[in-house]
């Protein structure tokens, strides 16, 4: 049989390790040459981030404040109203004579940060709250997700209805509001995903070591939930831009004179009998096209987090 | 090496409720026996082996020492203390010395961590203190211990080998120089010729640092290789006990002989020659364990006492226990 | 007439990463009513030689050369006439048989169909003979459990289902992939006896695919050791076992710990299984052979005759030198 030679062996062992190139390559850095592929979602990313930017940049453009009113205009919105460059009104004006582009822009704002903000609470609330609850299991884990349930169970446009009448309509209260109703469903699916990380052997190996369960819970099972939050967080904003339209719709929403997509839709969709589309197509296009951009990018996280196992 | 016994585990038993298909959500849980009445010495710088086959409960018995599961009644007595009676933070003390590395060693590490937070991890978590040079010489050192370059410090989990991944299990158990590692299968998941990598390596570990081992598998073969002691489980309960070579030369528990007889030997004319015992059906289903011994609805020995007394697990000679009626 | 003949099998596979090279000019044959043992670990392309002789590899792999079974060319057939050798002339049976089964059909169905679709049989023509096959297998109470639902049968009981599925039809060649690596050692020599035992009473030829060398000690006629896609060593398993010729094949022997021996230190095979991704240059054991020379990472070796039997090997150092 073999007599092995030592040294050639460690030797051999040495090399094998050397062959290997470069620094360590996280599970976030191969997501993210994954994502890069997807061409649905970088196109769709760029355009988001190009209606951000407009939000930003474009009131530099604006000839007209989102609160002026256009003396000329008003009240001959379908004559004198529309789309033009030389009136300064590049997306017309609505029937108050007010110009749509700076309302638009404001609308944009507000709709975007409604919907990142109020995410963001439902994020923040929603995975402590699972991953606590998951974590801890047994009866503790069953009175939370009761509670969970039973909130679920409100209907969620009353509430909010409800809590804009008492307490008055206000950017604040929209966001609490909505931020605070949203993050049900993400307790369950983050809790979900806790029950399931909880077996792994990792999580295991913590315990025997003796890290406290807080830790455990901090430093192993949130950033290992990051992807299945960072995906289902991108579902959130548009359901809570969609929710926030339609509240606006209602016209409970943000007070006048700022506005909304949902506030300029409801506006818009009043006065289609009128030969002023445009009132209703601007809004609409920048809400259509942004929920979809959402989508998109949130499809693309999920492929790009959560590939099948490249074995040869 | 002194010979003190570091690790006394008496009469554990661990019980799980189980509620089966087609019960009522008011009908009591029924009563798995997961591990029976099981009680051994370790001292120090021995390995015991302990072997068995599906549902035999060595690994709820390894995760019971270490009381990762709760354990119904017994005693682990760990350097004179009953580890079963302490208290969180009293335990927390104790899991310095006892660590653990598991079978599957890719899923054992934090994919989201890299290789050096996660060997260090149990060193921040005992000694926060710690400055962080003296945390990375630690890594450092114990990496190299293990056969790993140090260069792969900033590397992610699955930019490695199953038997790297291993090496880097190990690496975290060393790393607070504990006195009992505790092995849930850990090579049964890796290629043929890395299992050998890393028994060796276990191996010398054990001997330059004075470590004891407990080690469990399914593989007699590697068992025998590695331990001083072998212990046999069948369904939660001890049938032998005894040195490794001499539960091999004189097995005197039927089910321990038939495992002997099944395990395949890679030399053909052996194998063409040997005298299979054969075990026909199948295990019994923990939740309602056989009467008496509970292997005797496939036992060959078998006779009506099998079915009304329980054997006792006794001393058939010197250092060699055997729970049997008709013991060889 | 030769049974069953590959020459020069080569499995590629597109991946984004380019194309990977999982088996590489494979050859060996298969008399009638012998078993063949393939062994080798992870990237060895065993399993792949065997899926792509049963037309089974996934959509991005691609094979070619010759698989000729009782003189038919059978690689790359249409589905509809390789459905036909299927089951009828070679069966295949899978490591894990919990999902090789269908867990919401009973095992009746499942083992009907293959009857009634292959033989013409009526349903309950199919039962009955499904029942019979099911004892062969020693299934306690047969006409009962054929009832059940795979996951009510242990996981040693579902193996023999499956053995006893493969069998219906009477195949000639039966293709075994890591048939007990999931089950516990017992249970593993229940189902290599039952094999064997099956074997004699059909006069099966069998293909046998593992890691584990004892299992091909005792159950195999002759054996071909695969390392990186590509041939090592093949002849008699006793002349292998005596008298391994390659380096691969006795680091594999001296690596795997024995119950007979008295607790030597095992002999390490240094390194790690190669990684498929990166095509290796040469002969892919080089890097990690003790007695690697120049050439071998330059050319990958032919196969060379040991000596006046089938035993082959494939190593550009002479047998002289391997000590």
């Amino acid at each position: 049989m073999i007599v092995a030679n030592k040294n050639k062996i460690v030797k051999l062992a040495e090399n094998l390790n050397a062959d290997e190139q470069t620094l360590g390559r996280s599970l976030w850095a191969d997501a993210k040459t994954r994502f890069m592929r997807n061409k649905a979602a970088i196109t769709s990313l760029v355009i988001l981030i190009l209606i951000v930017l407009f939000s930003f940049v474009g009131p530099y453009f604006a000839v007209w404040t989102y609160e002026q009113i256009d003396w000329n205009t008003m009240g001959s919105a379908a004559t004198l109203g529309m789309p033009s460059i030389e009136t300064g009104h590049y997306f017309g004006t609505d029937d108050l004579g007010r110009d749509l582009y700076s309302r638009v822009i404001q609308g944009t704002q507000i709709s975007l940060m409604v919907g990142v903000v109020g995410a963001t609470i439902a994020v923040v609330v929603g995975t402590l709250y699972g991953a606590i609850s998951g974590y801890i299991g047994g009866r503790t884990d069953q009175i939370m997700m009761r509670i969970v349930d039973i909130l679920m169970a409100i209907p969620f446009m009353f509430v909010l209805i409800l809590l804009l009448v008492v307490f008055g309509r206000s950017i604040v209260m929209l966001f609490v509001g909505i931020g605070l109703l949203s993050w049900l469903d993400m307790s369950r699916i983050v809790r979900g995903q806790t029950l399931n990380l909880k077996n792994k052997e990792f999580i295991e190996a913590a315990q025997a070591t003796g890290v406290s369960d807080y830790k455990i819970i901090m430093r192993h099972i949130v950033p290992n939930l990051l992807g299945i939050v960072a995906v289902y967080a991108t579902l959130l904003v548009p359901g809570i831009i969609i929710a926030e339209s339609f509240i606006s719709f209602l016209g409970l929403g943000v007070q006048e004179p700022k506005t909304s997509w949902g506030a300029l839709i409801s506006e818009g969709a009043g006065t289609i009998n009128y030969d002023t589309e445009w009132q209703l197509l601007v809004p609409l296009s920048f809400f259509i096209v942004t929920l979809f951009c959402i989508y998109f990018i949130g499809d693309g996280l999920r492929d790009a987090l959560d590939p099948k196992e490249d074995n040869y | 090496m002194s010979s003190q016994t570091i690790l006394q585990v008496e009469n554990l038993k661990v019980n799980f409720n189980v509620t089966s298909e087609g019960d009522m959500p008011w009908t009591k849980p029924k009563k798995l026996q997961a591990v029976n009445d099981v009680s051994f010495q370790l001292n120090s710088g021995e390995t015991l082996g302990i072997v068995g086959e599906s549902g035999c409960g060595k690994s709820t018995l390894a995760r019971a020492i270490v009381k990762m599961v709760p354990t119904h009644s017994g005693k682990v007595i760990w350097l004179g203390n009953d580890l079963l009676e302490l208290n969180k933070s009293e335990m927390r003390r104790h899991r310095k010395q006892i660590q653990m590395i598991f079978q599957d060693p890719l899923a054992s590490l934090d994919p989201r961590m890299n290789i050096g937070e996660i060997i260090a991890e149990p060193l921040r978590t005992h000694y926060p203190k710690t400055p962080e040079a003296d945390v990375k010489l630690r890594v450092s050192d114990v990496m190299n211990k293990v056969g790993l370059l140090d260069n792969l410090v900033n590397r992610y989990p699955h930019e490695f080998s199953g038997g790297q991944c291993q090496r880097i299990g190990i690496a975290r158990a060393l790393i607070l120089k504990p006195k009992l590692i505790i092995c849930d299968e850990p090579v049964s998941a890796l290629d043929v010729s890395i299992q050998a990598q890393v028994i060796n390596l276990l191996m010398e570990l054990q001997e330059e640092m004075g470590l004891t081992l407990i080690f469990i598998a399914h593989d007699l073969s590697i068992v025998k290789h590695i331990s001083t002691k072998i212990m046999v489980l069948y369904l939660g309960n001890m049938v032998e006990l005894a040195n490794s070579e001499d539960i091999y030369r004189n097995p005197r528990h039927p089910y321990t002989q038939a495992l002997i007889s099944a395990v395949p030997i890679p030399d053909p004319k052996i194998e063409k020659q040997k005298d299979l015992i054969l075990i026909e059906g199948d295990l019994p289903s923990p939740v309602n364990p056989p009467s008496g011994c509970v292997f005797r609805t496939r036992c060959q020995k078998a006779q009506r006492i099998c079915s009304e007394e329980k054997p006792e697990f006794i001393e058939a000679s010197n250092s060699h226990e055997v729970a049997c009626h008709f013991h060889d | 007439m030769s049974f069953l003949e590959v020459k020069n099998l080569n499995v590629e596979f597109n991946t984004t990463d380019g194309i990977v090279r999982a088996v590489n000019n494979v050859s060996f044959s298969v008399g009638e009513g012998k078993i063949l043992a393939i062994v080798g670990e992870s990237g060895s392309g065993k399993s792949q030689t065997v899926f792509a002789m049963m037309g089974l590899l996934d959509n991005n792999g691609h094979a070619t050369g010759s698989v000729k079974f009782e003189d038919q060319e059978i690689l790359n057939l249409p589905n509809e006439e390789l459905n036909r050798i299927r089951a009828e002339k070679i069966a295949m049976i899978f490591q894990d048989p919990m999902t090789s089964l269908n867990p919401y059909v009973r095992v009746s169905e499942q083992m009907a169909e293959v009857l009634v679709h292959h033989k013409g049989l009526s349903k309950s023509d199919a039962i009955q003979q499904s029942i019979i096959m099911l004892d062969a297998v020693k299934i306690p109470e047969a006409k009962n459990r054929i009832r059940m639902y795979p996951h009510e049968f242990s996981g040693g009981m579902r193996q023999r289902v499956m053995i006893a599925m493969s069998l219906l039809c009477h195949p000639k060649l039966l293709i075994a992939d890591e048939p007990t690596t999931a089950l516990d050692v017992t249970v593993q020599a229940q189902i290599m006896h039952l094999m064997a035992e099956i074997q004699k009473d059909f006069g099966m030829s069998i293909i046998l695919i593992t890691h584990d060398l004892g299992v091909v000690a005792g159950n195999s006629d002759e054996m071909l050791v695969m390392y990186g896609g590509e041939v090592m060593e093949i002849g008699k398993t006793e002349h292998l076992y005596e008298n391994p010729t390659h380096p691969y094949t006795q680091g594999l022997m001296s690596a795997v710990p024995r119950l007979d021996d008295a607790n030597e230190k095992l002999i390490t095979i240094p390194g790690n299984p190669p990684n498929m991704m990166l095509a290796p240059v040469g002969c892919p054991f080089s890097p990690r052979c003790q007695f690697s020379i120049n050439t071998c990472s330059i050319e990958m070796p032919n196969l060379s005759k040991v000596d006046e039997s089938d035993h082959f090997r494939a190593c550009h150092v002479a047998i002289e030198e391997l000590l």
